[in-house]
């Protein structure tokens, strides 16, 4: 399509960023090893970038916002419906978990050990004869608990890390990214491995701890990256030249029409993280047996899998089913946030 | 182009002496490298200080750093607590990964290229959306849970494979476990060759090749997929070192005696030397593929020039 050009576009590249550091970025950006999901979520948040001033507040003669568009746009959307009430259910299980499931998640009968299900018991048991339904839904306030904290984590520190170096450049910005670099080389599994394994906590803090220090790099570069494209636009010129402060211009022009890709990453992040901590507690490094996790389950589970499937097939579905509606929810969020797709 | 292979190369070092001086000090400084060699009791002090002097865990942590990477680029990795050197652990282990790697990118060509290209030209059809449907599940189940689910279906219940590899680990018996490892790369490359496809069908250059007349299977394979495998190509390259590193769990799964099975013994028995070497190589593998990745795109798109 022949499109006559237009001076006060922004280009659809992002500038200052040359051709051989997006390719360092998307090839580090596969760096995570567990990460297919957040390779897709960083990739294609990039494409909201360049797209933003589309809805951004900033058409006088259209009064709604990017945000109220894109409310508009998931409330009609069946997946965002279907993964919101899949996530609401996960979230109050994870508060309330004894209103489905009165039992004890650590009261176990051995003599019952690898049983069928049975009448009030619909999972059946597991390897040590503890209740395999029990133990599932108990399971997910842990999931849920490291998933959304280690976001929480991730998100603050990577978008103030990432938003200050796209905004002030120069030397702290050549600094973060060599040291996002850094991080982004090591393995992460591997990492969890390494930095886990010497830590004898029995508490769910060392995960989340691990999962910030080795995610955040993700998230700033996001950050650093939105909020370069952003820096660029005439409204933050404009503000610059009536003299707002720099904090002003950051957290009043600049951070609202910077956000969105950010959320989308982290929605898709928590998911990611959920099948993270499954994937180190089953490596025997991340929560450790007295806790009740569905990764802590799907490992013990695996050694009886001959004579006992089902008390590894549960855990896993919970599982699958929970990184799926994150997942999911990140997916519609972005296809919301994006108008290129209207 | 040479100035900046240079200049890449140059931005690798601190890169490098990064990532390894962390797993380093995770190794040397959180845990105590000592306690492994005593095995299942604690250390006698006397003893303990005796071997903290031999191995030099007296000096400065930054010196056993810099002697330890010293001692790596002469190609001397350190010896295992039993003995055996650690370049021996690494000459039977690589193969093994390499191979399980080799199965895991010939899939994600294959299947990964084949199912995006097919969706790509057919967006918005019931194929497009089953596959996307299905790229998605791929996705959120984590890749220990494939593994485990396809290890109990095809090895236990219907007996198609060996649920376990055997130590020669031939390349027959790792079709199932690249599979796994490569599945959620799989799912991702088929996503990205979809995007890129349909992105790039609507391009001029396709235009001008239709209306030229030539057939439509000339116009897909030398127009379309040329233009639209770049990106595909720079992912599948720097997947390779992420594969290798996240082999660990494939490994766990199928017993497969490669890199990630001799890293996770190698932090179970505390063997720091084991760990810090199969790290250091893997994180030069990452490091090398992202450039050589980088050079690609410039070969592969001439758009692209380097100063």
């Amino acid at each position: 399509m022949p499109e006559p050009p237009q001076p006060e576009q922004p280009q659809p590249d992002r500038p200052h960023i040359s051709a051989g550091d997006r390719a360092a970025e998307d090839g580090a950006v596969a760096a995570t090893g567990m990460g297919g999901a957040m390779d897709l979520a960083a990739t294609e948040a990039e494409s909201l970038e360049p797209a933003q001033p589309g809805g951004a507040p900033g058409a006088p003669e259209r009064t709604r916002s990017l945000w109220s568009d894109a409310w508009r746009d998931l409330r009609r959307n069946p997946v965002f419906l279907v993964s919101a009430l899949v996530i609401l259910f996960l979230v109050v299980i994870a508060i309330w978990p004894s209103a489905i499931a009165s039992g004890n998640p650590l009261h176990c009968d051995l003599a019952k050990a690898q049983d069928g299900a049975e009448s009030g018991h619909p999972f059946g048991y597991n390897g040590q004869g503890c209740d395999v339904y029990t133990r599932t839904v108990h399971g997910a306030r842990t999931s849920v608990t490291v998933g959304v904290l280690a976001t929480a984590g991730v998100t603050l520190l990577g978008s103030v890390l990432g938003g200050l170096a796209g905004f002030f450049g120069g030397t702290w910005d050549g600094i973060l990214s060599r040291i996002t670099d850094v991080f982004f080389a090591i393995p992460v599994v591997l990492g969890g491995l390494v930095l886990l394994s010497v830590i004898t906590s029995n508490s769910i803090w060392p995960v989340i701890g691990f999962i910030v220090l080795l995610g955040w790099p993700q998230l700033s570069r996001i950050a650093r990256g939105s909020v370069i494209t952003a820096k660029q636009y005439d409204y933050v010129q404009a503000a610059r030249a009536l003299g707002a402060s720099p904090s002003r211009i950051l957290l009043r022009h600049i951070a609202p029409n910077a956000v969105a890709p950010v959320i989308v990453v982290a929605t898709i992040a928590l998911g990611t993280y959920i099948a993270l901590e499954a994937t180190l507690s089953y490596l025997g490094v991340g929560l450790k047996p007295p806790s009740v996790s569905w990764g802590i389950d799907i490992s013990a589970a695996s050694p009886y899998v001959r004579n006992a499937p089902h008390a590894l097939l549960w855990p896993s579905g919970a599982l699958a089913v929970t990184v799926l509606a994150f997942i999911m929810l990140g997916d519609a969020v972005r296809d919301a946030l994006d108008p290129k797709l209207r | 182009m040479g100035r900046y292979v240079v200049r890449r190369l140059l931005q690798m070092i601190p890169v490098f002496v990064g990532a390894t001086l962390l797993i380093f000090l995770m190794v040397n400084v959180m845990g105590d490298p000592v306690a492994g060699l005593c095995g299942e009791r604690a250390c006698d002090p006397a003893t303990a200080a005796r071997l903290r002097h031999d191995f030099g865990l007296d000096q400065p942590v930054w010196q056993q750093y810099l002697t330890y990477m010293g001692n790596v680029f002469t190609g001397d990795f350190g010896t295992a607590f039993n003995g055996q050197k650690v370049t021996e652990l690494m000459g039977s282990a690589f193969p093994v990964t390499i191979r399980l790697t080799i199965v895991a990118i010939v899939f994600e060509i294959v299947i990964g290229i084949v199912l995006g290209v097919v969706t790509g030209l057919r967006r918005g059809r019931p194929v497009d959306t089953g596959v996307l449907l299905v790229t998605l599940v791929v996705i959120s189940v984590p890749t220990f849970v494939t593994g485990l689910l396809l290890q109990l279906l095809l090895g236990v219940e219907w007996e198609w494979i060996r649920p376990s590899v055997s130590w020669s680990a031939p390349f027959d018996e790792l079709i199932v476990p690249g599979l796994v490892l490569a599945s959620v790369s799989l799912a991702y490359v088929t996503r990205l060759t979809r995007t890129s496809i349909a992105e790039n069908t609507r391009a001029d250059y396709v235009r001008t090749a239709v209306a030229k007349g030539l057939p439509r299977r000339r116009v897909i394979t030398r127009h379309l997929l040329r233009n639209s495998l770049i990106p595909v190509v720079t992912f599948i390259g720097t997947d390779i070192g992420a594969l290798m590193g996240g082999a660990i769990v494939t490994e766990r799964i199928f017993n497969i005696h490669g890199v990630g099975y001799q890293l996770y013994q190698g932090i179970l028995r505390q063997n720091t030397q084991t760990v810090v070497g199969f790290v250091t190589v893997l994180v030069l593998v990452f490091l090398v593929a992202n450039l050589l990745v980088d050079l690609l795109y410039a070969v592969l798109d001439p758009r692209i020039r380097y100063a």
